[in-house]
């Protein structure tokens, strides 16, 4: 049984497709990267699995274990975060809150996970620092161990290098590949085709349809491949 | 010098002058807490917009002849309140503008019923109390003081039990709903707490200038302190010394109660941005 599997979703918003006919499951170790141009419903997808809004049509099953709020995110950011006066630990710690339950205040076994994940991401000795005096690189870094705090299975993440210099988007793969080797499973949005071929398992390709959904190797020899200007950057 | 404390001993004999005091200061508190997720939430305007609210409901009561405003105005900001929050997220008029129409139009119905209907001698002495607040904390009846300091301290005490909750929410709404937290639900508390805490205030420092004391004392300990609690206690802080100093100074010079607060927090906000920036 796969994590998450989706049977024929028509995804979209105000009653409107952006985008039909996906079907693709995620299973347990992989590495999915979704990719395809601006407005094909690439952030409407990922909404959708988060539970943020619901398909127009299709279903998703989740399985394996998986409830479906056990998912961690690694948002866009948002204005409102760019000058935001708060600590990198009080914002980790924020990761564990759906584990608090009715409980208002985080115990013990909270605080050691932020912990761990602080350590993980190699960023506990910036934990009373304010969030926004950090570079794009470490803000990154404390949004996932946030995440992390949230999973330990499967993480979301929407365009995570946008904004981001080369070397510390190359590290930032990195450290997403490793924690994949961990045993995390990795559902990335992105823009940059190379590093999806490069590290991610499989390759999902939305348009206005689903364009490809496979292995990556399968992926670049396909038609889709092609079409998004393989050779060329003719698409930026 | 001497003279001055003198003459704050005699004025403190009065009960109504100590009622002000408890009142302005559980105010300034409440709204000193909220007023961190309001400004970070880029939620101000809101409580600009619920303040004109009030003064409609206000102006309503005052030509009915309802003698606890309190009651009847602070259901019906709990209504726009939510109405807000509600057309906020997905209607035809998006938000500010939804804001700025309702303010208004509920500034322009209040200020019509008080002029048309009202049996009152001194109209334009009512209106300029209401935006203003005058000398209505002085005024309150022993009832306006206790419902005063209960919905503080119910206001406090959700603030505290629900404040990591307030956090996640305030930082990042989407996060906190994939990850199961009803997110909407907080959003529906803090807009309540906001319009129980706007109508509250009015006595304290009138319609209009109510945003100040919820903005103000936030943006201030936001130039200098760098986490999120810190941020709050320093604007708790700030925001009740304003109103003690605020208070103090309108009964010693006999300067208007709310515009004096008013000033006080916006000298505390040039202190502070001063200080931040030389921090830097």
């Amino acid at each position: 049984m796969a994590y998450i599997k989706c049977e024929e979703l028509t995804l979209g918003y105000d009653g409107k497709a952006v985008t039909k006919h996906i079907n693709f499951e995620v299973n347990k170790g992989d590495y999915l990267c979704i990719v395809g141009e601006n407005g094909a419903g690439k952030s409407t997808l990922m909404k959708t699995l988060l539970g943020l809004q619901k398909p127009i049509e299709g279903e998703i099953v989740h399985g394996d274990g998986i409830k479906p709020y056990e998912i961690g995110y690694l948002p866009q950011q948002t204005v409102v975060q760019k000058d935001f006066p708060a600590s990198v630990y009080e914002i980790v710690l924020s990761g564990n809150l759906a584990k608090c339950g009715f409980r208002p205040f985080y115990g013990k076994e909270e605080k050691k996970i932020a912990k761990e994940n602080m350590k993980k991401m190699d960023i506990w000795d910036l934990r009373k620092k304010c969030y926004r005096n950090l570079s794009g690189g470490q803000q990154q870094r404390v949004l996932l161990a946030r995440a992390l705090c949230a999973t330990t299975n499967i993480l979301l993440l929407d365009e995570p290098v946008s904004g981001l210099d080369p070397k510390v988007t190359a590290e930032f793969y990195q450290l997403i590949c490793d924690l994949n080797q961990s045993g995390v499973t990795i559902i990335m949005v992105s823009h940059d085709i190379y590093a999806a071929t490069k590290y991610a398992s499989h390759i999902l390709h939305v348009g206005r349809k689903q364009l490809f959904f496979g292995k990556t190797s399968d992926y670049l020899g396909s038609e889709a491949y092609k079409l998004f200007g393989h050779g060329g950057d003719d698409d930026e | 010098m001497m003279s001055n404390i003198e003459k704050l001993r005699f004025y403190l004999q009065f009960p109504f002058v100590r009622y002000a005091l408890i009142v302005g200061v559980l105010i300034a508190l409440c709204s000193s807490l909220l007023g961190v997720t309001l400004v970070l939430k880029r939620y101000s305007f809101i409580g600009d917009g619920l303040s004109h609210v009030a003064f409609g409901a206000i102006a309503i009561a005052t030509v009915m002849n309802i003698a606890d405003k309190t009651i009847f105005t602070m259901p019906i900001t709990i209504i726009a309140a939510v109405l807000l929050l509600r057309t906020g997220q997905n209607a035809k008029i998006k938000g500010d503008a939804a804001i700025a129409m309702l303010s208004v139009g509920s500034l322009a119905i209040g200020y019509m019923i008080m002029n048309v209907f009202s049996t009152s001698a001194n109209i334009s002495g009512d209106v300029c109390s209401t935006l203003f607040g005058s000398t209505s904390i002085l005024t309150l009846s022993q009832s306006e003081v206790w419902l005063c300091v209960t919905m503080s301290f119910i206001v406090i005490a959700l603030f505290i039990i629900y404040y990591n909750r307030i956090f996640a929410v305030t930082f990042d709404e989407n996060f906190s709903k994939a990850t199961g937290v009803k997110a909407d639900r907080y959003n529906l508390l803090i807009a309540i707490m906001i319009a129980v805490i706007i109508v509250l205030g009015m006595n304290l420092v009138g319609s209009l200038l109510i945003s100040a004391l919820i903005i103000f004392p936030a943006l201030s300990a936001m130039r200098m302190i760098q986490n999120f609690k810190g941020v709050v206690i320093c604007s708790a802080i700030i925001s009740v010394c304003c109103a003690l100093a605020g208070m103090f100074v309108s009964i010693l010079f006999s300067t208007p109660v709310g515009s004096t607060i008013v000033v006080a927090d916006m000298i505390v906000f040039f202190i502070c941005s001063v200080i931040g920036s030389l921090k830097r």
